[in-house]
């Protein structure tokens, strides 16, 4: 099986190869696109613009170099920490991103650690005893859950809470027209909350439902029954044998379920146009922001791929049986 | 996901089968409702009537009406017959790239399993939403983008189901006994690893087909996908989204609630199917 430094290493060293893969395929994908760059930046000023000052910036850019050449520039220059600048906002890349990125990791922050306690908790209680009315209730809603559109959610959440009953703040991080050192902890809050509700709910129906899988597979293993036997009761188990042993499983799931959270903060940062990384990604694109693009994209990966590498790890401290993922899928089919 | 995670064995049972039918019914209807429309409503149900503009939901529009008295009823059924179209050939190439790259990964060579794994890696370590925007916008939008771009982000899961029921085929003993025979590797492949691997196209296609419809329908909410012109689902909702201050609700909740419950039987169907052809219910 090897040791741990090799295991781990090994695991970078893949994390490394998928950054830079990911990098290409990025840049190549951008250059693919039928948005003209130049075309982009100078927006209306388009009419305005003769074909000689068009090959002035390609030069500046280096647009008129080959496609490797610039790959190879623009990845030398994010190894050295400029990511560029974004046309959309006006601003560097790097700025925009830390900027964006901290009103997004409360958000994401949040509804992970919501989505982790809540959905463990549901998942321990309908574990602890399948087929009761309390089980069918949690699955029923994981389930629904699992099939629900986002977007949808954080429409219905503002339908009811912000237009309906004119609790919530209809848009944004914070009231309109207030300068941001004016704006208190709690209209923060205030305004954070409808997000992170939407975002948690559908957090919560995973987690709930692989707690409650690993939960039932320990109420029936042998040492429940013999703690059974030796007069433990239901509370007892659960509190010493579940919670312990459900715990890792649980945020395993947790770490590998980065990818929805940020793919979720997309879409409830635009249904509810939260200032944060999402609602930037949308620009991005929109407007063919490239550099911005790429960069969001280069560093979700990251935050994603971690994710996944400490889940990997997890899920061999939780199993060491298991070296790695891909061996988890042969041995299911052993 | 990189981790999967094993069930406790279930075997299929009666109580179980239940859902499924109902999913199906259900699934019959919405299709029943989606061929009809294309003739009953035809153009009618979409023209515009700006008499009867945003009009809360009554008996003679049970969804309401639009900003310009369209049937939301009527768009929402168009929405779905396009999102099902879109959903069928995403899940659909995807699985051929699943399958693909499955036997490419258990072919015996271990560069190619390498690199497989390392596509599947960086599939699953890109936010699949990030993916979607990049490939859409490399691709300039509209239907054939949405198609691609669902369709390449889709694969890794099936593909290492493939994989490991390839690998594991492989090595069974009466595929040992077949080449101790002289069979050659085409009648191995033809005879004892394709009837294995069908079932399981079959199961990843009717689990990956409602995924691929959220996908769609949030990529075209957020204006990376079908054009604005076409009554698709996401693109019912974003027009919504500018009615809601106004309390037009109804714009909002039925269109919505259509493709969960598409999207919600389609899943129950795929999982029955997958625990009549696996009685382990081994794999997520």
């Amino acid at each position: 099986m090897g040791s741990w430094t090799a295991f781990v290493l090994v695991r970078l060293v893949r994390l490394a190869l998928v950054l830079a893969g990911v990098a290409a395929v990025a840049f190549l994908l951008a250059k693919f696109s039928p948005v003209d760059p130049i075309d982009a930046y100078l927006g209306p000023d388009i009419a305005r613009v003769g074909p000689e000052q068009r090959a002035l910036i390609a030069e500046k850019w280096g647009l008129d170099q080959p496609a490797g050449v610039q790959f190879v520039k623009w990845f030398s220059r994010i190894l050295t920490g400029d990511l560029g600048w974004s046309v959309t906002y006006n601003a560097p890349v790097a700025d925009v991103i830390s900027e964006r990125f901290r009103s997004s990791v409360v958000l994401m922050g949040l509804a992970w650690v919501f989505s982790g306690v809540i959905g463990f908790s549901l998942g321990i209680w309908a574990g602890a005893r399948p087929g009761s009315w309390s089980d069918r209730v949690i699955r029923l809603y994981a389930y629904i859950l699992a099939a629900t559109p986002t977007f949808w959610i954080a429409i219905l959440l503002l339908i009811v809470f912000s237009v309906g009953l004119r609790w919530t703040p209809v848009c944004c991080a914070a009231p309109i027209g207030l300068l941001p050192e004016d704006v208190t902890l709690l209209q923060r809050l205030h305004h954070l909350l409808l997000p992170l509700v939407g975002l948690s709910i559908l957090g919560i129906a995973q987690i709930a439902l692989h707690t409650r899988v690993k939960m039932i597979e320990i109420m029936q293993s042998d040492f429940v029954l013999y703690a059974r036997a030796q007069g433990g009761t239901t509370l007892d188990i659960i509190l010493h044998h579940g919670v312990r042993n459900t715990a890792l499983p649980a945020i395993t799931v947790l770490f590998a379920s980065l990818g929805e959270l940020f793919g979720g903060s997309i879409l409830a940062e635009t249904v509810f146009s939260y200032p944060g990384l999402g609602s930037a990604t949308i620009e991005a694109g929109i407007r063919g922001d490239v550099p911005l693009l790429l960069a969001i994209t280069l560093m979700t990966t990251l935050f994603v791929s971690v994710g996944n590498t400490i889940a990997d790890v997890l899920y061999h401290v939780a199993d060491p049986r298991i070296s790695s993922a891909s061996e988890t899928w042969r041995g299911v089919a052993e | 996901m990189t981790v999967a995670f094993e069930r406790p064995s279930e075997t299929p049972s009666l109580d179980k089968v239940g859902p499924v039918l109902v999913a199906t019914g259900i699934a019959v209807l919405l299709l029943a409702a989606i061929l009809l429309a294309a003739w009953l409503t035809g153009a009618s149900g979409l023209a515009s009537d700006l008499q009867a503009r945003l009009q809360p939901p009554s008996f003679q529009h049970l969804f309401g009406t639009d900003m310009f008295g369209r049937d939301v009823l009527a768009r929402t059924i168009k929405g779905l017959a396009l999102s099902f179209r879109i959903g069928f050939l995403a899940a659909g190439i995807s699985v051929i790239i699943a399958t693909c790259l499955a036997i490419v990964a258990a072919s015996g060579s271990r560069l190619a399993d390498s690199i497989v794994s390392l596509l599947t890696d960086m599939t699953m370590g890109l936010p699949h939403l990030v993916l979607l925007i990049l490939i859409s916008f490399a691709l300039g939008g509209g239907t054939t983008a949405v198609v691609i771009a669902v369709a390449v982000t889709h694969w890794p899961r099936l593909t290492r189901i493939l994989r490991a029921e390839i690998l594991q085929v492989r090595n069974a003993d009466y595929v040992a006994v077949s080449r101790n025979f002289g069979k050659s590797r085409w009648f191995i492949a033809r005879h004892h690893i394709l009837p294995h691997l069908i079932p399981q196209m079959i199961v990843g296609f009717v689990l990956l087909f409602p995924h691929a419809i959220l996908h769609e329908a949030g990529l075209t909410f957020l204006g990376f996908g079908l054009e604005p012109g076409k009554p698709a689902i996401g693109i019912l909702l974003s027009e919504s989204m500018r009615y809601l201050m106004a309390g037009k609700w109804w714009l909002g909740l039925f269109p919505g609630f259509l493709l969960l419950v598409a999207v919600l039987c389609f899943d129950v169907i795929g999982n029955g199917l997958r625990a009549l052809t696996d009685p382990r219910g081994g794999r997520s």
